[in-house]
Order: structure tokens, then sequence, then C-alpha cells
């Protein structure tokens, strides 16, 4: 289903690194199966040849990599991002958390990337083949060696069924088009929330988020929690927890987490990607995309370098806090 | 053995439950299923792996101590432990089972967690038969027969029946307690469905995964080794792998002050956090290619060398299908495995 093939990708990175442009080309690097791919640094074009992939699975954003990635790199780092990862790409720019000058983009189309428990929910256990074919993917089990055809619309990640833009707005060299912010539906789910009576929106987000484990993954997965020392890591901040003690425990961090990334956040949904517990954070961020979106206009995070979010931006015509009371007073 | 029709599966769990508290896999309403105590409503889900592994019914997420109890210049210290009430978990695979034996070996030898040996001592465990292996299964590796899991009762559900095979004195105990609804039956058709799923299990991709560059008195051989580096170049340092791990046995104690005075807990805790075994001149493992080697060599060096050559895997594929960026156990081994595993 992409627009551009893994073969694209690969002379261009072999290209790149041969060339002497890059040192090294940050990637995907073949699993064990079809759909587990690890985010993974190449130093060589063997290694590329043999082992980079490029699917429907690599759903990964690279951006918050390189700011560990090109700490101590000699020359550039290739990365290749698809438009969703771009926002990040900006976002950290605009915080200052790696080196511009450290980075070769090649920005590439994205067609959407798959969920694998949607398709296990369709396919059922033990996947040995899940190829494009066509407007879906061919999945071929052990259990049977028919592949089952399964329609994209069934089984793209729900940050793709709602992509927001398809634009790359940061690049060096784009495969493809450089695409274009497209209008999308995914601030529904958050009015269906806010329709809801807040005992109700109470039990929803209790029952998502008593399934929290505290693994952390959200965070350290998120392009904006790049901080040095998190304050739930520290044992000196007195908010330092490993584990959930308790549902209202799980409820501050996910809450406390939103808040410190709103106006940061780009809604690049690598949180409810990589829940173990399928929650969907996402609609945590997106609440609070939409209140800025309505108090202080249309803002989308990371669009360009050096943007000033409204958060931490003052103008005469800012909210003042009583509209804010007003607001929920008449809700 | 005795068996009863799936249709009074119902029956079955009532009849457990009149004696003690069950807990059964049921949808967590996210795609997942979660051991759920079972109650008039509640719907058996045959699922291969819950998320959680149950681990969790004898070390769980989190637990309580002691209580300490300020009254006036005094210190109270209460013992704030409980007995456990009999329970019965219902539907544990092969590998899960396994995983008891891994994590009683830690908390029942000297000296023993009396935390884990209670819930340990009133726990039953009703184990079942996989017949759907997924493609991140691989118990095998570690000598486990997916057909043939233990517990104090096993058991095998065919497309009409459930079939029970007492193991254990307490499987004995429970097994008389349902006898009224279950018939005795030969095992036929439990020898059909093993050859099946044996068939299956010949079929899966990670069957030839071997251990042989691992164990005991290989700690010099892979400590050092340069692919730790590149092994664990992107991980993320999340407690994914750990906490989904039904042999992580890791935890932390942490004092709990409630204003009046302090509880003393244990929770989790995973070797891939930064503050793990922070100790008062610092963290002994400073970089995340430290805590990622720590993992795999507790796993396949460390542990085994302590316990008589177990491995601390049960190859249940939970790392496999929930690591935010797949690297997992499999890819460890076989990275390091070198000829053995490719």
């Amino acid at each position: 289903m992409q627009k551009i093939t893994r073969d694209q990708i690969v002379s261009k990175a072999v290209s790149l690194l041969q060339d002497g442009t890059v040192s090294a080309v940050l990637g995907w690097r073949q699993g064990e199966f079809c759909y587990d791919v690890t985010p993974s640094v190449f130093n060589t074009a063997e290694d590329i040849e043999a082992n980079f992939v490029w699917n429907d699975f690599c759903g990964a954003n690279f951006s918050k990599y390189l700011v560990s990635k090109t700490k101590n790199i000699d020359g550039k780092l290739l990365v290749f991002l698809k438009p969703c990862d771009t926002y990040s790409f900006n976002q950290l720019l605009t915080e200052h958390r790696f080196n511009r000058e450290s980075v070769y983009v090649v920005g590439i189309p994205c067609e959407g990337m798959v969920d694998i428990s949607k398709v296990k929910a369709v396919s059922g256990e033990g996947i040995v083949c899940a190829e494009s074919k066509g407007a879906g993917l061919s999945v071929t089990t052990i259990y049977d060696e028919n592949p089952k055809e399964i329609p994209y619309a069934e089984v793209l990640s729900e940050r793709c069924l709602n992509c927001k833009s398809k634009k790359h707005v940061a690049y060096d060299e784009l495969l493809g088009d450089e695409g274009e912010v497209i209008d999308s539906a995914r601030f529904d789910e958050v009015e269906k929330l806010e329709s809801m009576t807040s005992e109700e929106r109470f039990a929803f987000w209790q029952g998502e988020l008593s399934r929290c484990i505290r693994c952390n993954a959200c965070r350290d997965v998120c392009p904006a929690c790049t901080c040095e020392k998190c304050v739930f890591d520290n044992p000196n901040s007195g908010a330092e927890s490993k584990a959930p003690t308790n549902s209202f425990e799980e409820q501050m961090f996910h809450v406390i987490r939103a808040f410190h990334v709103a106006g940061r956040c780009t809604d690049c949904g690598e949180c409810s990607r990589v829940c173990p517990q399928n929650i969907p954070l996402h609609l945590l961020n997106r609440k609070f995309i939409k209140d800025i979106n309505s108090f202080y206009g249309d803002y989308q995070a990371g669009a360009e370098v050096g943007m000033r979010a409204p958060l931490v931006d003052y103008d005469l015509g800012d909210l003042e806090a009583c509209d804010v009371f007003e607001r929920r007073d008449s809700e | 053995m005795r068996r009863i029709s799936l249709y009074s599966l119902d029956s079955l769990f009532g009849e457990i439950s009149k004696s003690m508290t069950l807990y059964i896999p049921a949808s967590d309403n996210a795609g997942g299923a979660v051991y759920t105590k079972y109650e008039d409503g509640v719907e058996y889900l045959n699922t291969l792996n819950t998320v959680k592994s149950p681990k969790n019914f004898f070390f769980p997420h989190t637990e309580d101590l002691m209580e300490f109890k300020l009254q006036g210049k005094n210190i109270d210290i209460l013992d704030i432990r409980q007995e456990s009430e009999d329970f019965a978990v219902f539907g544990v695979r092969g590998c899960d089972v396994k995983s008891f034996d891994i994590l009683d070996r830690v908390f029942l030898s000297d000296p023993v967690d009396s935390y884990y040996a209670t819930r340990r001592e009133h726990g039953v465990i009703i184990s079942l038969a996989c017949t759907k292996p997924s493609e991140t299964c691989f118990c095998t590796t570690f000598g486990i027969d997916p057909t043939e899991p233990m517990g104090d009762i096993s058991a095998w559900m065919t497309e009409s029946h459930l079939y029970l095979q007492p193991v254990t004195e307490k499987g004995k105990a429970l097994m008389s307690k349902i006898e009224h609804i279950t018939e005795a039956c030969d095992d036929s058709e439990v020898l059909a469905q093993k050859d099946k799923t044996k068939n299956i299990l010949s079929k899966l991709p990670l069957k030839d995964l071997s251990t042989d560059a691992f164990g005991s008195g290989k700690t010099k051989e892979l400590f050092d080794s340069p692919q730790w580096a590149e092994l664990s170049q992107s991980c993320l340092g999340c407690g994914t792998c750990t906490f989904v791990c039904p042999t992580c046995q890791c935890y932390d104690i942490k004092d709990f002050n409630t204003g009046s005075g302090v509880i003393r807990y244990r929770c989790w805790d995973s070797c891939m956090f930064s503050e793990f075994t922070k100790m008062a001149h610092g963290n002994p493992r400073l970089t995340q290619t430290e805590r990622f080697r720590q993992r795999f060599m507790h796993k396949l060096v460390y542990y085994p060398e302590n316990n008589d050559g177990l491995f601390s895997c049960v190859g249940c594929g939970r790392c496999l299908s929930k690591c935010p960026i797949s690297m997992n156990i499999v890819k460890v081994m076989k990275s390091l495995g070198g000829d053995k595993n490719e």
C-alpha cells in the first residue's frame, strides 16, 4: 500500500552513505516475523541491503531517537521521516533537543501503518506472512494456508485512520510528494467524551486507566517527553512512583503527563501505539489540542520550528480565567 | 480423568466458586484478556494468554508489607500480613504454570517470603492445554510441553468437553468437590488433541530456538559481547517486558507517608528503569545497554547458574508481542547464540 518501495529507500540510504552525505542511517530492522521491525542505526551498505525494512509495520516515530543518536555522531545521521514524524522533529528542534546540522532528513510518504493487534483480531494467531495486496493485507497463518485478505480500513492504526496531515513540514529532500494537511475526524472521539456527563467521563477514564501497569512506555516513547530526568523517576521529587499503588495514582500520572505535554504534543499517537494495555492515551492529549484550538485559535505543534505555543505565549486577546469558569459553569 | 460438557462450563465455575474465589480469563474490553473474579455475568474467554501473567496472584504488582503508627513518641510496628483465603485460577497455560516453579525458587528458598508463601499455599491452579499456539510461542525451547500443562489440575478443552486430571493433593481435593457434576472418561479425546497440537508445534517459526549457547558458566563469554550495544540501541527503557513477563520477580520496597504513620509496601520494579538498584553510592548500571544486558543475563545465565540450569524464561511470547520496539529475548538469543541459533 505504501507509495514508495523498500528498494527506493534502500538505494537512497546506500547512495547517501556512500557519497559521504551521511555517516549512519536510522531505519527499521527486519525482525523475526513480517511485522516486528526494530528501530536501528545502520552503519554499512551491506547491513542496509540485507536488513532494512520498509512495510506497513514501520510505525515507529524516529524523531525522539535523534536526541540520543546524534549526541556523539561524526558527520550526519540520515533519518527517514513520515509526515507525522516531521511535526515531532520540528517540535524537538524548537525545544533545542538536538542539533539540526547533525541530521539529514529524507521525507517519505506514508499511506498509514497497520496495527498488528487489529490484524490478529481478524486473522487469529500464528501469522507467518502479512503483505500488502491491493487495498488490504494478505495474511497467512500456520492454521490456514489460504491467505486471508483484510481491507486496510480494518487494520490501520487509529492515528492513521484519523491522519491529520500527509504534509512533510521538515526535510532535506523528499522521496515522493510533499503532501497536504488533510481534514480528519480526529476530534470526534473527544467530542463523544465531552458530551458525557462528568460521572460517565470519570467512569470511562477509570475503566481505561485502571488497566495501566505503569510500564512508562507512553512516556518513554513520547517525543514531547525528553526531560533529562523525569519527575516520576526522581526519588527526590516526592512524586516518584514505580507502580500503580492505586487507581488515583495512575490517573495522576497520565493527567500530569498530559498537562506537561499540552501545547507541545503534536498528536503523533506513539503513546497509544506502544501501550501494552491498549489505553487510548491520545484522547487525553487531543482534548488539550482541541481546547487550545478553541481558546487560542488553531494551533498545530511542530508545524514550524520556533513557534511560540499559546500556553507559553501572551497577547492581549488571550482568554481570561473567567471565560474558562464560564464555560465550565455552562456545561 | 473426568470431563464435563462445555455447555456446563458455567456450572463448573459456579461449583468451584462456592468453596473458593475463582479467577478465569475474561475480556478486558480492550482486545486483551485479564484474569477476572468469576461471578454471574463474567464470561470465560478462551484466549491463548492474558496480557498480564498470573504471577500477580502470588506476587502482586503492589502489596503492603507492614505499617508504622506514630503514638506520641512511640512507633508501633504493625504486622498487617493476612493469611490468604483459598482461591483457584482456571485456564493457566503450560508456560505460565512453569513460571510458578521459577518464582518458587526465588520466594520459597530461605529466607521464605511469607507473603508469597501464603498465597501459594492457598492457590489452586487449573491449567489448560494449548491447541492454537501463536507464532510468538517458544515454550518448547525451555522443555515445556503445552499439551501437558502441570498445575494442581491439568485440563484440556475440546470442541465439546473440558477434561480434567488432578495432579497434586490440592487438585484432588478440588476434584472431589466437583465430582458430582463431572463424569469419568477415558483419555482418547485428549490424546487425539495432543497429537493434533504437536503437529502444529512442529510448524511454529521459533521451534528451533536453542538455549545451547546459554546457561551456567557462560557469564565471561557473554557479558562482554559487543552485541549488547547493538541489541539495546533503541531500547526505550520502559518496563513493558518486565511487567508482562511471568518470571520477572524484582521488586522495590518503599515507605508511604500516611500523615500519621508509614505504610511500607513493595511494588514490581524493572531492571530497565534508570533508578533500578539505586543505592547510597549511586547506580551500578548507568547505561541502558547495561540495564538491558542485566535482564537477559539474569534470565539466561545468572538464574540457571543458581538454579540447577533452569532458565528463567518460559517462552510465553508476551515480550515479543508487547515490546514497543520489538526487541526481545528471541532476538537476543539468536544474536548471541551464534551458529546454534541461525
